[in-house]
């Protein structure tokens, strides 16, 4: 659903999503030491694999989009994440475009980044009750993040889009409430059976 | 998960693999910037028709291809049902209270083109292609090497993971779970998902130590021997001569 496909967004946004892509991707890599290559590859492929199962709501289901929860495991490293979980999907399903993976690449790691990297500092000393709600929180805004961002895409790239935004957006807030409940019940998952995922120091910190 | 990769492939030979992997990532970006930029309906049902027509060269199954277009279409539906409605122009029918405008329909009628010609292009020149083959092209095209031992390394851990995935998966049907709206379906899921990402996570320490006791300085040198040839040559031709010629026909039209 967040992947927008060739053909809809103008030129202009397609090439300055482009650039702030290469921009984040640039400075993930750039913190990201050449031997934690290997655990940031297969995380990512966890959460691609994640990704694929449907999570019913309702009468239909739902894709979780995970940028919350990867910038919570992998702080800035969620960009390069994204990024290639798209690839591939644009690759091995045609989901997404080739011309948009940059503009969709943004959307959905940059709130999650920023939110988790906003995130941490409360989470560090927090009680476990206080850690899991955080999660949550930033899960769900992630997404909600996204759908802002996808709409400011369309918007940006015509007018004509503008009376669609009210109704694209809405669908993304069942997609923000499962998020957030999964995120969070991940995230206690986490703490009780492996603490040190939750931005551990076994993990690329970000680009001090 | 059960059909994931390659499977719009009905025979394994198909000639594009004969191409440099670079020919065909180019060939597809180049291809989907000329749907773009087309402006008639005319000049993309012909490209449309022309795609098509390629399916089954390029070894696809022209019935899996639809299906598959069938389950992309979702963010498109949004857009292409509320244009005509929401786009102001000359009013052309009526549905309740609602006008249905020339010019929305116009632009929705594009849009649905452009969009599904575009996905066309990926299926056709870019579903089958290895990852390990696509990984390889991208870094003979400049991409930065952390970046493509990322694609490099995913793509493979990715067919793992499934299988961890469906294992998991088995075991919760054994114990007969089915997914509903409820909370013990979102806290199993939570777990099921936590403890994927666990597995992944160990999986990735045995082999980051695996890796460092055989000496992985975080470079791999990449042995490709794909090169660009007459084949290649010969392909590009012809697709800058098709493209020209729908460019072409879209400006008169």
């Amino acid at each position: 659903m967040a992947h927008i496909p060739d053909g809809i967004l103008s030129a202009p946004v397609l090439i300055g999503g482009g650039a702030l892509c290469i921009g984040g991707l640039a400075l993930a890599l750039k913190g990201l030491d050449e031997r934690d290559i290997p655990k940031t590859a297969i995380l990512s492929a966890g959460f691609f694999v994640v990704s694929l199962v449907a999570v019913p709501i309702g009468p239909t289901s739902v894709h979780l989009l995970l940028g919350g929860l990867a910038g919570l495991i992998l702080g800035l490293g969620a960009f390069p994440a994204i990024f290639v979980g798209l690839l591939l999907q644009a690759l091995f399903f045609g989901m997404g475009g080739l011309t948009s993976l940059g503009v969709n690449t943004v959307n959905m790691a940059l709130p999650g980044v920023l939110l988790a990297l906003a995130a941490r500092p409360l989470m560090a000393q927090a009680p476990t009750s206080r850690c899991v709600a955080l999660a949550g929180m930033v899960g769900a805004l992630s997404v909600l993040g996204t759908a802002a961002l996808l709409c400011l895409s369309l918007w940006l790239s015509s007018p004509a889009y503008a009376p669609t935004l009210a109704i694209i957006a809405a669908t993304y807030l069942p997609l923000a409430a499962a998020e957030g409940v999964i995120t969070a019940l991940i995230a206690g998952y986490l703490g009780k059976v492996k603490p040190e995922a939750l931005f551990a120091g076994t993990l690329p910190e970000p680009a001090e | 998960m059960s059909e994931t990769f390659g499977s719009l492939r009905l025979s394994g030979n198909a000639r594009l693999d004969a191409l440099d992997a670079r020919t065909r990532v180019l060939a597809a970006f180049a291809a989907i910037v000329c749907v773009l930029v087309l402006r008639s309906p005319l000049a993309l049902l012909c490209a449309l028709a022309i795609s098509l027509a390629l399916i089954p060269l390029a070894g696809l199954s022209i019935g899996r291809v639809l299906r598959r277009l069938a389950h992309v279409e979702g963010f498109l539906v949004i857009l292409v049902v509320l244009l005509p409605f929401t786009v102001a122009g000359a009013p052309i029918a009526h549905i309740g209270p609602l006008a249905l405008s020339q010019e929305g329909l116009h632009l929705s009628v594009l849009l649905l083109l452009r969009a599904n010609l575009s996905i066309l292009i990926l299926f056709t020149l870019l579903s089958g292609m290895e990852p390990v083959s696509s990984a390889h092209a991208l870094a003979r095209l400049g991409v930065p090497a952390k970046l493509v031992h990322l694609v490099l390394f995913s793509a493979r851990y990715v067919t793992l993971i499934g299988e961890e995935a469906r294992r998991l998966h088995d075991s919760l049907r054994a114990r007969a779970f089915v997914p509903r709206t409820s909370r013990h379906t979102a806290r199993t899921l939570a777990h099921f998902f936590g403890q994927l990402l666990v597995k992944a996570l160990e999986r990735a320490e045995r082999v980051d130590e695996a890796m460092r006791c055989r000496a992985f300085n975080g470079r791999f040198p990449l042995l490709s021997t794909s090169t660009f040839g007459a084949r290649d040559a010969a392909f590009v031709g012809l697709l800058a001569c098709a493209l020209a010629l729908i460019l072409l026909a879209d400006r008169i039209a």
